[in-house]
């Protein structure tokens, strides 16, 4: 693990996330967009239609979150990680499109992984449950897509150094199995 | 007898839900700051200030804990000497789960299962109802995280497994579970009864403050054990590696059929959330 945290802004290029490596620390700036399971489906279907999607998807960072309600005058509500596997199945088909980034908590699939190394894309740890904290990065927030989804609808989200870990890099590695061997008695 | 009206249901439970999501237990905060100064990995040391410093934000009441603020879990001990008025006790219960989950901007997390559709209020709860002698009612709201809901499991294990099955099953489950439910973890376990009685005393038993062991030694003493042996799986903070993968084990047991041993596994996340009263 590095010491300092590298800084990043969005969109993402594939020669900045390919020089990522397993368990650096990564202070994440600019727009990114929230979607969970639901929202991945209707992009996954609007793509196979041939429909335009809620947001570029090259270069973009995905945030696997669905906040709370945003109190008046606030960016947004809390909004932690949820758990990626669930998004596993649509994912491949973004990196393709040039996904550069995927936030979350929890282990992704050989699929997702195999797809990173092929297309050049990372997956980056948010603290699960650190919600609160979370907000206090985003100083804008805007559903941009599918609001009839509730907490699950697609916002877009301004964050200025979301601190984040990389968990899965282009090579196919994977900070909770390198982790956890550290530390197994 | 005492007579009372079903609407101060309402308002205790749209208060104590509030409570819940914005305030963390001082017993998980201890636990914490203990977990903190014991952690070996530099990233776990740093995920366990992050986890801390959140429950300090959530506390200044403007951000929940998590957004997912939860299913909501209800258990409510009524007392046989009262009679309620003014409505249904059920009713009551879900209005004022509506109240909490509106007025309070918590996330409202509960949908159709094949639709998926958000029936919009966090409605219906969960509510489990004891009588109990006497003439007050013990309020006790649990909201319960999906994440970690979904790392739970009930098992009925053949009898000849033991003592020892048990270990196995539940450092097993949480091994599997990883970064998924949120470590740090609360992992309760429920022994014997049958399939609903084995999960509702595991859920029961997350109920019991950080740092209470089981009143038996022989239970205290199981408790510890398995405690041990998940700290040594290396999960850690967020599942990052790390010597914290779980806060605390509770046990709660209670007999079991002749041919059966059922055990259930119900693991909660560093957002251990329950607030209680009395009326
Ligand atoms: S498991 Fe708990 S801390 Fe993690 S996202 Fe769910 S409710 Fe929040």
């Amino acid at each position: 693990m590095k010491e300092k945290a590298i800084k990043l802004k969005t969109p993402l290029t594939s020669e900045q996330v390919s020089k990522l490596k397993i368990g650096d620390r990564v202070l994440l700036s600019g727009v990114i967009y929230t979607s969970r399971d639901a929202a991945h489906k209707r992009i996954v279907d609007a793509m196979d239609k041939g429909e335009k999607t809620p947001m570029e998807i090259a270069g973009t960072v995905i945030y696997y979150a669905g906040p709370s309600p945003t109190r008046p005058g606030n960016p947004i509500g809390s909004v932690g990680p949820t758990t990626s596997y669930r998004m596993d199945s649509y994912a491949p088909r973004l990196i393709e499109k040039g996904l550069k980034g995927m936030i979350g908590k929890g282990s992704r699939g050989k699929e997702v992984i195999e797809a990173m190394k092929k297309h050049k894309a990372v997956y980056f740890g948010a603290t699960g449950g650190a919600a609160a904290l979370i907000a206090r990065v985003v100083k804008k927030g805007q559903v941009i897509a599918y609001p009839e989804l509730g907490p699950e609808a697609v916002n877009m989200l301004e964050v200025e150094d979301f601190p984040l870990v990389v968990i899965n890099d282009v090579t196919g590695a994977d900070l909770y199995e390198e982790g956890v061997k550290k530390y197994q008695k | 007898m005492r007579e009372i009206q079903v609407k101060e249901i309402t308002a205790k439970l749209r208060e104590l839900f509030q409570s819940a999501c914005y305030n963390l237990g001082e017993d998980v905060i201890e636990a914490l700051d203990r977990a903190r100064k014991a952690e070996e990995s530099p990233i776990g040391v740093a995920i366990l200030d992050e986890i801390i410093e959140n429950a300090k934000i959530a506390r200044e009441g403007v951000y929940p804990l998590c957004q997912d603020c939860g299913l909501a879990v209800v258990f409510i001990d009524l007392g046989q000497d009262v009679h309620l008025v003014g409505g249904s006790l059920e009713e009551a219960v879900n209005e004022g789960v509506r109240q909490a989950y509106k007025e309070g901007f918590l996330r409202k997390s509960v949908c159709d299962c094949f639709t998926r559709k958000n029936t919009g209020d966090n409605t219906p709860c969960i509510l489990h109802v004891r009588i109990v002698p006497g003439e007050k009612i013990h309020i006790v709201c649990a909201p319960k995280g999906g994440g970690s809901e979904n790392m739970s499991r009930v098992q009925l294990l053949p009898p000849a497994a033991g003592v020892e099955g048990v270990k196995k099953l539940v450092v097993d489950r949480v091994r599997e579970s990883g970064s998924n439910p949120c470590p740090p973890i609360v992992v309760g376990v429920g022994i014997g009864g049958n399939l609903e009685q084995s999960a509702i005393l595991a859920k029961r038993s997350l109920l019991r403050p950080l740092g209470n062991p089981n009143p038996s030694l022989e239970l205290a003493n199981l408790e510890q054990e398995i405690l041990e042996k998940v700290n040594r799986l290396g999960i850690g903070p967020a599942g990052l590696g790390g010597r914290t993968t779980a806060l605390a084990v509770h046990i709660e047991m209670t007999n079991c059929h002749i041919a059966s041993l059922p055990v259930a596994i119900n693991i909660n996340c560093h957002s251990h959330r329950h607030k209680e009263a009395v009326i």
